[in-house]
């Protein structure tokens, strides 16, 4: 995303926030709510078999959602398998904004081999197709074949932030380095160099904040791209271990009561419907506030 | 000129710049030698293209990575042309600060003006946080900004163009540099405006008995405000002298008709501006010779062969020259400047003459007339 042309248009926009806005909002509070509190909620344990009949039907038994194929709480699942998915998602996007941020401003700033170097790295990086490359990543952090009990493991959910993470960085240097390159040049830039601004202070206090915005929107696209790719990772099998939840894995568990229970598969891929769609109604609304009070300059 | 080491605060010889592009080596600034004194103020002005810009960026070393400069640049004695910029740091801003052209591009939209003021008293005074806030109230009051406090806790789009030059001005000054350099400094402006910047620069300058090298590409701004004044051409200057001596007699082809493109207050209604016709030559093959003889009248066979040498007047050593046929001094064939193609201004013309005035002109700008 690059700076966009002066608007011309002399009306003020709207400051209000329009009626989706407000319900995308809703949304992603409810679901985030839930994800944190879910231990202090009223739920049944997301791994029990609590329901008489596996696929048991929404509503019967008390169970709002009803019950999967093993006979577990489908709302404990789906709001537990929210907090799996939005940790994995959140967590691989920011380590994405911070790594890929500042490689991404470095090789904006700095166009001799400093800015070749990593360009070229982020290249590479981007030709690999992204769920291969996370696929191999969490299969190479899972241990691979390796038989040994006693070997260190990070907990799946930490090897899923880092591979999903590894992906993402490239995206988000790409998207920082391209602002950065479009801010570097600007006057004001110049002005602080004339004023003895070390590269530094001309990075991180002149041009970072000017990046921001950009970057933010990304990041928040990039939170969606995340929970689907989770949903990907979790078809191949790569996701949290069973019996844990998570939307992909519900997705993927769902799959083979497709017949019989729609609503088993049916209930997280919308809960991964709204989400998906909220951030990126909300990542568009950021976007053009922030391109206006850039053309208004 | 005096030649005391303390007096002399920037002494700048053959000073060549070149940027490498694609189209080949452009010839930005081809040998400029020039001295200015503590207090003084130089006016640099030329057309679009005529490296002044540069010039100044040059003396700076704020330059980007696909220049070369050669030649030398003493500041207060001692040689900065090619030192590395993180030897630079310790001038810019303290010893030598500049005011850039357009200040709505040259602040940063996202940092309070606060920031932008105190980031270089941080950087190279150390200042605890409210000695360097009273340092840029005293700053915001000494550029005439009223509510200094308030306007501190503003970002640059909340105020006019005026004020935003007057912040450039106050960030400039802020850690007391000895030498200033103006680009254009009121070229963004509105009219009304340019005068008060123009006057309040002057005053600082005097006050802080700064050196000062204002560009322009407006005769109109720097008479009466510059001490000499020198003119640049194609990277070039062509003509240097005291102010008064310059508009008094006027001796390079090309700064008589930079000031007869400027519109008179006297002119009659309607009269056809005398613009200089053709442009600047391609700072990437400059032609042999004079690099003003393809637009020039008075241009003959030499011009067009040899490079006329900066040479003092007889009458003025102070003044100097680049022309083979100064103005007033050889009769020459053909009077007068080509006027987009048309002959001479002759008087009994100038009533009958079409409206279209000011087409094309360079150096010509509203300012121009109170000259």
């Amino acid at each position: 995303m690059s700076t966009p042309p002066p608007s011309d248009d002399p009306v003020e926009p709207s400051k209000r926030l329009p009626v989706g806005a407000y319900l995308a909002i809703a949304w992603l509070v409810l679901i985030v709510g839930a994800a944190i509190f879910a231990d202090f909620l009223p739920l049944e344990d997301p791994t029990a078999e609590v329901a008489s009949l596996p696929r048991m039907a929404p509503g019967q038994e008390g169970l709002l959602l009803g019950a999967d194929n093993n006979s577990r709480d489908m709302l404990s699942r789906t709001i537990y398998g929210a907090r799996a998915s939005l940790t994995i998602a959140v967590g691989a996007v920011a380590l994405g904004f911070v790594v890929g941020g500042l490689l991404g401003l470095l090789s904006g700033y700095f166009r001799n081999w400093i800015g070749k170097v990593l360009s070229s790295l982020f290249d590479i990086l981007l030709a690999i197709p992204a769920l291969v490359l996370a696929l191999s990543l969490v299969a190479v952090l899972k241990g691979g074949g390796v038989q040994d009990d006693d070997a260190f493991r990070l907990p799946t959910i930490w090897i899923l932030i880092i591979s999903l993470g590894v992906v993402s960085i490239p995206l988000l240097a790409r998207i920082t380095r391209g602002n950065t390159m479009a801010w570097a040049q600007r006057d004001f830039v110049t002005a602080a160099r004339s004023q003895g601004a070390a590269h530094g202070r001309i990075l991180f206090r002149e041009i970072l904040p000017n990046v921001l915005p950009a970057m933010g929107y990304i990041a928040i696209l990039g939170i969606a791209i995340a929970i689907v790719a989770e949903g990907g990772l979790a078809i191949l099998g790569a996701s949290v271990d069973p019996p844990n939840p998570s939307w992909g894995v519900m997705i993927n568990d769902g799959k083979s009561a497709m017949r019989d229970a729609p609503f088993i598969m049916f209930i997280p891929i919308v809960a991964t419907f709204f989400t998906v769609m909220s951030l990126n109604y909300l990542g568009d609304l950021i976007r053009d506030r922030f391109d206006v009070r850039e053309s208004a300059l | 000129m005096s030649n005391d080491p303390d007096a002399t605060v920037l002494e700048v010889t053959d000073l060549v710049t070149r940027f490498s592009s694609e189209r080949g080596t452009v010839n930005a600034v081809r040998g400029v030698s020039l001295s200015l004194e503590r207090g003084r103020t130089l006016g640099v002005v030329g057309e679009s293209g005529s490296g002044k810009s540069v010039l100044s960026r040059s003396i700076m070393g704020l330059m980007p990575g696909n220049a070369s400069r050669t030649g030398s640049v003493r500041f207060q004695g001692e040689e900065i042309l090619n030192l590395p910029s993180s030897e630079l740091r310790r001038y810019w801003g303290q010893k030598m600060a500049m005011v850039f052209q357009d200040p709505m591009t040259a602040l940063n939209p996202v940092l309070r003006i606060e920031r932008q003021i105190t980031e270089s008293l941080h950087e190279h005074i150390d200042m605890s946080k409210t000695q360097a806030r009273e340092t840029a109230l005293a700053l915001l009051t000494s550029v005439g900004i009223p509510e200094p406090a308030r306007r501190l806790r503003q970002y640059p789009h909340e105020m006019s163009g005026g004020m935003r030059q007057r912040i450039m001005i106050a960030i400039a000054l802020a850690c007391g540099p000895r030498m200033l350099f103006a680009d254009e400094p009121t070229t963004a402006l509105d009219v009304t405006v340019q005068a008060q910047i123009l006057d309040l620069l002057q005053d600082l300058q005097r006050d802080r008995q700064m050196a000062m090298i204002l560009v322009t590409h407006d005769l109109g701004v720097v008479a009466g405000r510059a001490h000499d004044i020198a003119v640049m051409y194609a990277g070039r200057i062509v003509e240097k002298a005291p102010s008064a001596r310059l508009f008094a007699a006027v001796r390079h082809p090309y700064t008589e008709a930079l000031l007869r493109s400027i519109p008179k207050l006297e002119m009659d209604k309607h009269t056809r501006l005398d613009a200089i016709s053709g442009r600047p030559p391609d700072l990437v093959n400059v032609p042999e010779g004079c690099s003003f003889a393809p637009r020039c009248g008075y241009a003959q066979d030499i011009c067009h062969t040899d490079d006329p040498p900066l040479q003092a007047d007889a009458d003025d050593p102070s003044h100097v020259f680049a022309c083979h046929f100064p103005v007033g001094e050889t009769p020459v064939p053909t009077p007068g400047i080509k006027v987009d193609g048309r002959p001479p201004r002759v008087a009994a013309d100038d009533t009958t003459t079409p409206t279209t005035t000011g087409a094309g002109t360079t150096g010509a700008t509203p300012t121009g007339g109170v000259y």
